[in-house]
């Protein structure tokens, strides 16, 4: 009788609390045809500082005929996960050229950038491992590292005294347990190119404190790979370093590939254990063959001209050159990097207060034709949550004069709004 | 053992599932297969670790020998001698649409599938009874293509940033009001990749503090969803309505597990039809113990929307319910309507909160629009909107090829799993021998099927899985029912005791009666 009362008595909370209608995310831009080089937002035309179409090879004709013809051979959507008849030979074709690409032994792509890494992490480090990870890893990481249930032990951004620091309380730990110490596994993770910050990793450095202290390294490409090195391999060939040294790399293909999807290349022994243990690989089905043709095609482009990233990189120092100095504004990465922030200088008290001022510094670009973006975060779900900015975005396809004056309309905007 | 029509009129038409047990001589000649595998695989590690047969394995690199090892040992034993063997079954590459026939590269290993080689000839017309295209939409030619086409060239492939930055085109919102509008509810939202869409959403809905109810039998996607959120889990047994009745009882007077205080929100999680047993989640049961019990329910419909009810809109309309009554509505656009991506729809207040706080929405670039346009169209095809009966005839083209194909495998003396109006079809075969004869069998005879074993199953229970489809005709039935038949005599399949009475194909002939009356 008791037991019906309290069921009776009993209240949850709402399935969901409700959102104040002007919330900064909840009102989406409006993009209306495709988010090329000049874009139309809510209506205005503006050109594009936003969309991470580094390369500019989402409007390339070559690409989109590319697809044309594979989506008249396939259709659209695969209709199964990788091991059930959901293999078509463009995913081999393009797992083959993203290896000899990248010069490792194997290559796995996965269907959606987001899953890729945080797929790949909990198929290697299990309850009981041990990962050091940079406090600015973006949030795919994250959700794979807590996919994985390891020990977790964050290290202060780009700050290698730091890692070494945990890395000898760690060796003093082992020694008390050797055992113990015999199987559990250790790697690091980082970003080549990180997003939320704009900086690279020291990767030198890294690979001498994985020799010294055992551990494997995963890195994290996404943002440079197209971006980065002579013809475009990343991070590796920026620093000279041997691909085989890092035990994995993973990259989203939705960046400078302009596709969608995501994929992991490494040696054998270490790429061949995802194709059973990756749940976003074997639960889930495979990229449809239109987006693959789409980036195998993109990757031709990219062997052909090399000389593109050498183009991309002038147009950064030039922009990033051209924004210092803004009142109120600083610039956040480095000066090769094609994805900016723009920070306050002075935070006004509160984030909503700050985002809010951001808020009409963009919209100030966006009615004058530049369209920018803030860049968004989950507010209560992130780690080390970084500061409100404004997210600028570099091309291969913005021309001198538009950086001009993307640089000049941010100062103006800045002088308004800040002052 | 059938279910029929009962709990206070709840079901509006008989619910027929039926999970035949294993028969307990099979049951004991599986587990001996399985130790005579496993002595073997010993065998064969102890022969390799001393040299005596050549170690085929990918290996560590001399510079890192001295690390920990990635790899025990044990995880791997499984995988080196027991998959290895049949792992030609799985990982077919096709090359053609992955319609109802399709065209297969020819591979061959010249060492026991350890290396694969491709012959470079094609199989062509293969009979297609493993990919998820349960509408026949996964089409290279048509109205769905050629729009696809179009939006192609005009929008390109990708989409380069995420929904809340600059990736939310107008085509995403003319889908989601579209799919809002199938479904029933006030709103739903999109997202790319229906493996994320549970992983990523269930964490924003539920957090520390409440309890989730899951199904035994839960997609990996719901699992990990329900392990990120951080909230309770607890299990029920598989469409076991007391189960979960009593879970719900303990919770709520309870509460939760040390501090007794309680439960700020409680989740059951359940499928529409599950994909490994064919069986379809007794909904009308489910949604009474949600109202009685106050708790939220998640419905995931990959497999159910589009294959079940008279007009395609899934489980909820098979049982002839409201779509007000389930909190979230979750599905895939991948299995019926021949793209990728899922969604949830569901009360305006749940999407705007997920188009705010859902991770894929802040952090995850959005879909592309060739996809997205192959939605909208065969959308627009099932409901008619496209000015033809096609979408309806292929609804009941699906239901009819269900009803029929299992019919006929029950007479044949198979041991089919799962509900009679679910178009998946698994078959039961058990020993690990015979999943890898199975696969090879009916591909010789130019049939492509799905085997499944450990882990996705309980270890005796290996099955064949069949996926029906629209696109299949009757005579391609008729040759797959033949081969398996074949098969089915050749590797002594026929495991089941319940002789089915084949029904008489004659229509009610009134002269019958005068006959007797004299």
């Amino acid at each position: 009788q008791e037991k019906e009362e309290l069921i009776e008595e009993w209240q949850p909370e709402p399935l969901v609390p409700p959102v104040p209608k002007d919330h900064p995310a909840l009102n989406y831009n409006i993009v209306s045809g495709p988010p090329t080089h000049i874009i139309t937002v809510n209506g205005k035309e503006c050109i594009n500082f936003a969309s991470f179409n580094f390369l500019g090879l989402l409007n390339n004709e070559k690409v989109k005929s590319a697809a044309q013809a594979s989506l008249k051979k396939y259709g659209v959507g695969t209709c199964g996960p990788r091991g059930f008849y959901g293999t078509f030979d463009v995913h081999l074709e393009l797992e083959e050229r993203l290896a000899k690409f990248m010069r490792t032994e194997e290559a796995i792509i996965y269907s959606y950038g987001f899953a890729t890494i945080a797929s790949a992490i909990p198929a290697y480090s299990k309850r009981g491992d041990i990962v050091f990870v940079d406090e600015a890893a973006c949030f795919a990481i994250q959700k794979g590292l807590q996919a994985s249930r390891s020990n977790i032990k964050l290290f202060k951004h780009n700050d290698m005294a730091d890692l070494e620091r945990l890395l000898k309380e760690q060796e003093t730990e082992d020694q008390k347990n050797p055992r113990k110490a015999r199987v559990t596994r250790r790697f690091i993770v980082v970003e080549g190119l990180y997003m939320n910050t704009g900086d690279i990793c020291p990767l030198p450095e890294l690979i001498k404190l994985k020799y010294k202290y055992k551990v494997r390294i995963f890195l994290e490409e996404s943002l440079s790979f197209g971006v980065l090195g002579e013809h475009g391999r990343g991070i590796t060939e920026h620093f000279g370093i041997n691909i085989d040294d890092i035990d994995l790399i993973s990259a989203n293909m939705e960046n400078s590939l302009a596709s969608i999807g995501g994929f992991c290349c490494g040696r054998s022994f270490i790429i061949d254990h995802q194709r059973l243990s990756g749940q976003g690989y074997c639960f889930s089905a495979s990229l449809p063959p239109l987006l693959a043709a789409a980036a195998i095609e993109a990757l031709n482009i990219m062997e052909d001209n090399p000389d593109i990233f050498q183009t991309l990189r002038a147009k950064c120092e030039q922009i990033h050159k051209a924004l210092q100095g803004i009142s109120g504004l600083k610039v956040v990465g480095e000066s090769f990097s094609p994805a900016l922030h723009l920070q306050l200088e002075e935070s006004c008290g509160s984030r909503e207060n700050d985002v809010k001022l951001l808020k009409r510094v963009v919209d100030y670009c966006m009615n004058s034709g530049i369209a920018l973006t803030q860049a968004r975060y989950l507010e209560k779900e992130e780690k080390c949550l970084p500061p409100p900015s404004i997210r600028v975005v570099i091309t291969v396809e913005q021309t001198e004069q538009e950086l001009d004056k993307a640089a000049s309309l941010l100062k103006e905007a800045a002088q308004s709004v800040l002052n | 053992i059938n279910h029929i029509v009962h709990n206070g009129g709840l079901y509006k038409r008989p619910f027929n599932e039926a999970f035949e047990e294993t028969p307990m001589l099979v049951a004991v000649l599986t587990y001996v297969g399985y130790g005579v595998l496993t002595l073997f695989g010993y065998l064969r590690d102890f022969m390799r670790q001393w040299k005596i047969e050549k170690c085929q394995n990918a290996t560590e690199r001399e510079e890192q020998k001295d690390f920990v090892p990635l790899y025990q040992d044990f995880e791997n034993f499984y995988n080196r001698n027991l998959y290895m063997r049949i792992r030609d079954s799985w990982n077919r590459p096709i090359c053609s649409v992955p319609g109802a026939k399709v065209d297969m590269m020819e591979r061959v290993s010249h060492d026991y599938n350890w290396t694969f080689t491709y012959t470079g000839r094609v199989i062509k017309d293969i009979i297609n009874m493993g990919s998820y295209n349960y509408l026949g939409f996964a089409q290279n030619a048509g109205a769905c293509q050629e729009a696809a086409a179009k939006v192609l060239s005009q929008y390109g492939a990708g989409v380069c940033s995420t929904r809340q930055e600059m990736g939310n085109l107008d085509k995403h919102e003319e889908l989601e009001k579209l799919v809002a509008r199938f479904l029933g509810v006030e709103s739903a939202m999109a997202y790319g990749m229906g493996f994320a869409t549970n992983s990523m959403n269930i964490p924003a809905l539920v957090g520390k503090g409440c309890l989730i109810l899951s199904d035994e039998l839960n997609h990996a996607s719901l699992v990990l969803g329900a392990r990120l959120s951080g909230a309770t889990i607890r299990i029920f047994k598989h469409n076991n309505m007391q189960s979960l009745e009593k879970l719900l009882k303990d919770a709520i007077v309870h509460g939760q597990p040390r501090t007794r205080r309680p439960w700020k929100k409680i989740l059951i999680l359940v499928e529409g039809i599950y994909s490994m047993e064919g069986s379809i989640v007794r909904l009308p049961e489910v949604i009474a113990l949600k109202k009685k019990y106050k708790s939220y329910l998640y419905l995931d419909e990959a497999h159910s929307i589009g294959a079940l009810g008279p007009s395609g809109r899934g489980v909820v309309e098979y049982f002839g319910l409201s779509p007000e009554d389930v909190d979230v509505m979750m599905g895939t656009f991948t299995k019926s309507f021949g793209a990728a991506g899922g969604y949830i729809g569901g009360k305006k207040e749940l999407i705007d909160y997920l188009r705010t706080y859902s991770h894929s929405a802040a952090y995850a670039t959005s879909m592309s629009p060739p996809v997205v346009e192959q939605i909208i169209t065969s959308v627009k095809c099932i409901m008619g909107e496209d000015g033809t009966t096609v979408g309806k005839a292929r609804v009941q083209q699906l239901a009819e090829n269900t009803r029929y194909f299992r019919r006929r495998l029950k007479e044949m003396g198979f041991i089919i799993y799962g509900n009679e109006d679910s178009p998946v079809v698994p078959l039961m075969l058990y020993m690990p021998a015979k999943i890898g004869a199975f696969g090879r069998e009916m591909l010789k005879r130019n049939i492509g099927v799905v085997v499944v074993g450990f882990p996705a199953t309980p270890i005796i229970e290996s099955r064949a899985r069949f996926c029906l489809s629209a696109a299949h005709t009757k005579e391609m039935l008729d040759t797959a029912l033949k081969e398996i038949n074949e098969v089915g005599d050749l590797l002594q399949l026929k495991y089941s005791r319940h002789r089915l009475v084949p029904l008489l194909d004659r229509p009610f002939d009134e002269t019958t009666y005068e006959e007797t009356e004299d």
